[in-house]
């Protein structure tokens, strides 16, 4: 009981990183209905400008974490959501209107140059960072088993939630959330009522990459240790997470993500560990056989 | 009389297909101007060209802005038509924004206002006093159109939802709000049933008489078109084949021919009398 509660803690943990990340995924998708190849490499990319920033706090000696976190949370989001501005303009923009293959070839490309240069300039060794948030509480011990709950797993999981909440209210409150609904549901008549949609799908990028950046920054605070090769592995299990939950729904890539990370810590914990990705690619498929449109997906009816 | 838009020798070609050829049309402000043709004519092709759907072949595209002056709109790009030449149409389907309520699909039509006074949304989301000031005058104009078109009860229905006849006027004020000095409407009267094109017709002679808004009218319910525009212009294979007041028009023997066909026996004397 207790190694089950210990489980689900890790896997809401792991969860919320994979659900930051499907939310890219799925808004991107919802705007051109296309899924962003690059934005697993985004999620790398902001691992890699929190590692630097963390490096930099460490050498101008500023030893107070809430500050440093707060910085480097702020740093990432903002060269991360400048990677996704250019992942858009380059890889997207100009093959609008093309043919729909064209722009996730150039997303694949996107992926594989942000990949190399990440391993060109920063080497293909895993890179560690010393342990930013130490320690944990008990929450429950039993004579077998001690339930612990990291600072940083609490912490985590407080920011996910936090970052939901600000953008459920972003995207359901405010004038830009209404516009990019409306280039959502359709793109050319709401350029016809004055929408620039360019700029639109530009923000929409440019979001997504800013939680993924949130995300990067947990991964580096939990794990430690970054590579250049993490952006794809993460990006194909929130991509699942994304499929899971319905793709084109925010609450679905929540979803997604949460349940994602669950199973796979469970699997990890109860049958083989090393099978874990097995698992989570064995849901992608079903869900692509059986329920295409995902849990909160509603499919797509076309009236003609 | 002055002249709002006017349309010289536009071309629209679509490879070898000739949709628009050497059309040239005067829109005066604060008429209606109606716009008939057989299907296929080209007449909303010529409501794309305007909106910067499409960038026409040749021709050009004068607006004679109240405020801003000549702009011309075939160099405009979609969504400056809207914000800076205050042209806005409607669609012959349909083309609300369904998943949102109908007075969501009525504010997003006010967005430029907003965002300037939003800042681009950094003062939208820390709801600073200039944007919620906006945001009531949004609401406000939504509101009084609502009124207006008899569309409060909807105000908080997904506009997907609702009937067709009711969709088709959550559309024109949508477009209103806008706040258009040329509204294009492409059939505006199609499935609406005797009563709400009555009350259509009603609307237009409010929105031009009263509002001085200059409406283009594209719509085959002739009881619409003849009872309401101050003028007409006809259409056939991207051609004006006539021009003029209804009365003039309805008896042109060349919108005779093109609407009825050509009568073999009375060729020699130029069509039938309808």
């Amino acid at each position: 009981m207790a190694y089950a509660l210990q489980q689900l803690i890790n896997g809401l943990t792991l969860g919320s990183m994979y659900g930051l990340i499907a939310i890219g995924y799925t808004m991107v998708y919802g705007i051109i209905g296309m899924i962003n190849f690059a934005h697993g490499d985004i999620f790398m990319v902001s691992a890699f400008i929190a590692v630097t920033a963390f490096t930099l706090l460490a050498a101008a000696d500023v030893s107070s974490i809430p500050l440093a976190l707060t910085f480097v949370l702020i740093v990432s989001i903002f060269f991360t959501s400048a990677y996704g501005w250019a992942v858009e303009r380059i890889a997207y923009r100009p093959l609008r209107g093309s043919t729909r293959l064209a722009p996730l070839i150039s997303a694949i490309g996107m992926s594989i140059f942000l990949q190399n240069t990440v391993q060109l300039t920063q080497g293909a060794r895993v890179k560690p960072i010393p342990p930013v948030i130490e320690g944990g509480f008990e929450v429950w011990s039993t004579p077998d088993f001690t339930v612990q709950v990291g600072w940083s797993q609490l912490l985590i999981i407080v920011i996910t939630v936090i970052m939901m909440f600000a953008f459920t209210w972003l995207i359901t409150q405010t004038p830009f959330g209404r516009q990019q609904r409306s280039c959502e549901q359709d793109r050319t008549m709401a350029s016809l009522l004055g929408i620039n949609v360019d700029r639109t799908i530009s923000f929409t990028f440019m979001l997504g990459a800013s939680l993924a950046a949130v995300a990067g920054v947990m991964v580096t605070v939990y794990y430690g240790v970054i590579d250049f090769y993490i952006g794809f592995l993460a990006g194909i299990k929130a991509f699942t997470a994304a499929v899971l939950g319905g793709i084109g729904s925010l609450p679905g890539a929540m979803l997604g993500g949460l349940l994602i990370g669950l199973i796979e810590s469970f699997w990890s914990a109860y049958l083989w560990a090393e099978y874990k990705d097995v698992a989570t690619f064995a849901i992608l498929c079903l869900v692509l056989m059986l329920r295409p449109s995902g849990l909160l997906g509603r499919p797509e009816v076309e009236k003609v | 009389m002055s002249t709002l838009l006017s349309v010289r020798e536009l071309t629209m070609r679509f490879g070898g297909l000739t949709a628009i050829d050497q059309l040239s049309l005067e829109v005066p402000a604060s008429k209606i101007t109606g716009i008939i043709g057989p299907n296929g004519a080209g007449k909303t092709t010529l409501f794309n060209c305007l909106t910067g759907f499409y960038k026409p072949t040749t021709g050009t595209l004068r607006l004679n802005h109240p405020d801003r002056g000549e702009i011309r709109l075939e160099s405009l790009p979609s969504h400056r038509v809207a914000r800076d030449a205050q042209v806005v149409r409607t669609f012959q389907n349909i083309r609300l924004f369904p998943k949102m309520t109908v007075l969501e699909n009525l504010i997003v039509a006010q967005h430029n206002v907003l965002q300037r006074a939003s800042k681009f949304s950094i003062a939208g989301i820390f709801a600073l006093p200039g944007y919620r000031k906006a945001e009531g005058e949004a609401m406000a104009r939504a509101g009084t159109w609502l009124h207006r078109l008899n569309l409060e009860q909807f105000a908080d229905h997904a506009a997907g939802d609702l009937p067709y006849g009711i969709q088709r006027r959550i559309e024109i004020a949508r477009a209103l709000c806008v706040n258009p000095v040329l509204l294009c409407l492409d059939e505006p009267a199609a499935g609406l049933n005797p009563r709400e094109s009555a009350e259509l017709n009603e609307l237009l002679l409010y929105l031009s008489g009263e509002l001085g808004i200059a409406i283009l009218l594209i719509e085959h319910d002739m009881s619409v078109v003849m009872n309401v525009s101050d003028h007409i212009c006809v259409i056939n294979y991207g051609r004006k084949i006539a021009e003029g007041s209804p009365e003039k028009v309805q008896n042109d023997p060349h919108v005779i021919k093109a609407y009825l066909g050509e009568d073999d026996e009375d060729e020699a004397s130029g069509g039938i009398a309808a």
